[in-house]
């Protein structure tokens, strides 16, 4: 059976369109509010919601996602706690896959096992487990792919033909790559080396490509998805998040506005 | 028995590896590689091994410290006096390794963090030698206690950049320098300060300070015939024990012990003691024990030393506590505090407070062991830096 995230991206295909990928970090500004931020990021236009699972180090990102993940701690989101959320989401959303994306201390502690068999019962489609190298992945893949879990990695910019092909064989779901040497939220990406890196990464894998960091804008979404299957942005809707913390009120308006502006750009047909 | 360790993907057996973000997976490649056809060219190890005797000081002394061994009634105390390397301790045993590195494969700016600021003055005193661009991450808190070291840094050249993020320690400096890292792999080389960060960092980081075994197994070979009965190193991150440890893991008949920040108690969850403490867990890189909750944060931690405030451990301490090879233990600010106190008094060398972890609980080690038997303890650092925040803690005003 195919999985949700495969039947959207299909569907995407079929209608010659690209996916829109929003990022928001799970308990910020508050847990109470981090569902209603997923209805609204749907209409405003999302195909695939990447939820952030909030770390204490989280190394990998620029200073707006981790003051977001500071948010959601000093709220006490735990691992479990997001979970809930996405069971929460699905009561009203049986058809946007919901990705699951952090660091792997909160998973190891809690254990794959039961990390697995938690996420599918509250509808989780796939895994992103930012430093989780494919090298060291033998012993969480199995448990997650038991589950049904689609498994997403990441490719960068020094990923190796190596590299890009044994990645490509564990992956599943989709393939997010990195469109620069940086952390998220980073100033800007170059467009002709992602696009020929993306020709690059085409050549291992029939996976769809969604292409993630340096995505601010209209215009940048619109150049990558020239080239990309789907665009993530994050540290873009992050920061709206931030202005707002303490106007919560206006945050789904706010972020589906922000969605529907980048859906438009992506859906403008290419001249 | 017999020990080669790491594997080839930088596991202590269920320890270290490489956990980073894609983007770090082929410099490291590449650093491996490199290193690992560097670590036995004659050439290589011939500037080393220069640069160690003439630039560091090496070989540091063994000392007999007399006066201690008669007033603890026990076994002889012997200190290795890595304190008298140049900058103070042995961090700069393993910054003059990596920034040979540096130089080998071409970068022109290398970054570090640094807790105490040992590391930070380390790295910015090797990168002033041999012309290379130096930035340091110190978080604020450490910015401010340390500010001797910050000063330090700047007049070697080095830019300090003060991390506001997380706890503003020495996690969050680590944390900004792999992040700096990522954004610059091109022309920068990460120098880690200890033996943690993904493989390969624990092993390079391992073999350039194991010159200090080296030196001690000769020195005891050559003082007393034979090689002393125990070993006695503190641990934060665990560079200076695992250079002592190294050379004599397959020497079985020679306990070692590692003494890890007990802070306030470890009753008290103040404390800096992973190992004692924590559990295994995925941190900076590398699997290992980790000071962590049970929704997998990790979690602040207290020592009275800078240089012990960190809540992981290098991952080969990990498996050598698993293997019952090294015995891990705690010491509290208190017992250190009087520690530091005792050796200056009655030996005229002041200790760095991390190393005054060692001297604390080789006192009391050494009630347990005959006055023909030997510990010899790792002196890691010189406590220079150290006198402003013992005056503060014991009320005492300086200019």
């Amino acid at each position: 059976m195919a999985s949700r995230i495969q039947r959207v991206f299909s569907e995407l295909k079929q209608q010659g369109r690209k996916g829109l990928v929003p990022y928001i970090t799970a308990g910020d500004p508050s847990p109470a509010a981090t569902v209603g931020l997923m209805h609204a990021l749907v209409r405003g236009g999302a195909d695939v919601i990447e939820l952030g699972v909030p770390f204490s180090d989280p190394m990998a990102d620029g200073p707006t996602i981790q003051l977001a993940c500071e948010r959601a701690l000093a709220h006490g989101t735990g691992l479990w706690d997001v979970i809930d959320m996405v069971a929460e989401f699905r009561r009203d959303d049986q058809q946007t896959p919901v990705v699951l994306m952090g660091y792997l201390n909160p998973i190891e502690t809690r254990g794959i096992d039961a990390f697995a068999e938690r996420a599918q019962a509250a509808g989780v489609d796939g895994v992103l487990i930012v430093d989780l190298a494919v090298e060291e992945a033998d012993e969480y893949l199995p448990p997650l792919r038991a589950r049904g879990l689609d498994c997403i990695f990441l490719l960068a910019p020094t990923s190796s033909d190596a590299r890009i092909e044994t990645i490509a064989r564990h992956a599943s779901g989709y393939l997010y790559y990195v469109s620069l040497k940086g952390v998220t939220g980073a100033a800007s990406l170059d467009i002709v080396s992602v696009t020929e890196k993306l020709e690059q990464i085409r050549r291992h894998s029939t996976l769809p490509l969604a292409v993630g960091f340096g995505i601010r804008d209209a215009a940048s979404a619109r150049a990558v998805g020239a080239v990309a299957d789907a665009v993530v942005v994050g540290s873009a809707l992050v920061s709206e998040i931030e202005r707002l913390q303490h106007n919560a009120e206006q945050l789904p308006q706010v972020l589906q506005d922000r969605l529907t502006e980048l859906r438009a750009a992506l859906d403008q047909p290419v001249v | 028995m017999s020990y080669d360790l790491p594997d080839t993907h930088g596991h202590f057996g269920r320890y270290g590896g490489q956990f980073v973000a894609e983007t770090l997976m082929e410099p490291l490649r590449q650093l491996t590689e490199a290193y690992e056809s560097l670590k036995n060219a004659p050439a290589f190890l011939a500037e080393l091994d220069r640069d160690l005797r003439d630039y560091v000081g090496r070989p540091s002394p063994l000392y007999f410290a007399e006066r201690l061994t008669r007033s603890w009634g026990g076994a002889q105390i012997w200190l290795k006096r890595e304190d008298l390397n140049h900058t103070g301790a042995h961090k700069i045993n393993n910054t003059v390794g990596q920034a040979l590195l540096a130089k080998h494969l071409g970068k022109t700016r290398i970054i570090a963090e640094t807790g105490a600021g040992q590391h930070g003055v380390a790295s910015a005193t090797i990168a002033a030698r041999l012309g290379l661009k130096c930035v340091v991450y110190m978080g604020v808190e450490d910015v401010q206690r340390q500010s001797p070291n910050v000063y330090r840094m700047k007049l070697l050249g080095a830019e300090v950049v003060p991390v506001h993020s997380g706890t503003k320690t020495l996690k969050d400096a680590l944390n900004e320098a792999l992040r700096d890292w990522v954004s610059n792999v091109d022309d920068t080389f990460y120098v880690i300060g200890t033996v943690a960060g993904p493989h390969p960092y624990p092993m390079l980081v391992r073999d350039f300070n194991a010159v200090v075994g080296r030196e001690v197994l000769a020195q005891s070979r050559e003082r007393f015939g034979q090689l002393p009965n125990a070993l006695v190193a503190c641990v934060g991150g665990g560079s200076n024990a695992i250079g002592l440890f190294h050379p004599f893991i397959e020497h079985t008949e020679v306990a070692m012990y590692g003494v890890e920040a007990g802070g306030h108690g470890v009753a008290t969850h103040e404390h800096a003691a992973p190992l004692t403490a924590g559990r295994p867990g995925v941190l900076h890189g590398n699997r290992t024990y980790v000071m962590a909750d049970d929704n997998g944060q990790i979690l602040p931690t207290h020592s009275i030393s800078a240089g012990l405030d960190y809540p992981g451990v290098g991952p080969e301490h990990a498996y050598l506590k698993d293997i019952g090879r090294v015995n891990y233990t705690t010491v509290t600010d208190d017992e250190a505090l009087a520690a530091f106190h005792e050796l200056t008094r009655s030996e005229g060398i002041i200790p760095a407070l991390e190393s005054s972890h060692a001297v604390a609980y080789a006192k009391k080690l050494a009630r347990e062991y005959g006055p023909e038997q030997r510990i010899v303890v790792n002196l890691s650092g010189r406590g220079d830096k150290d006198i402003f925040t013992i005056a503060k803690l014991e009320g005492i005003e300086l200019l």
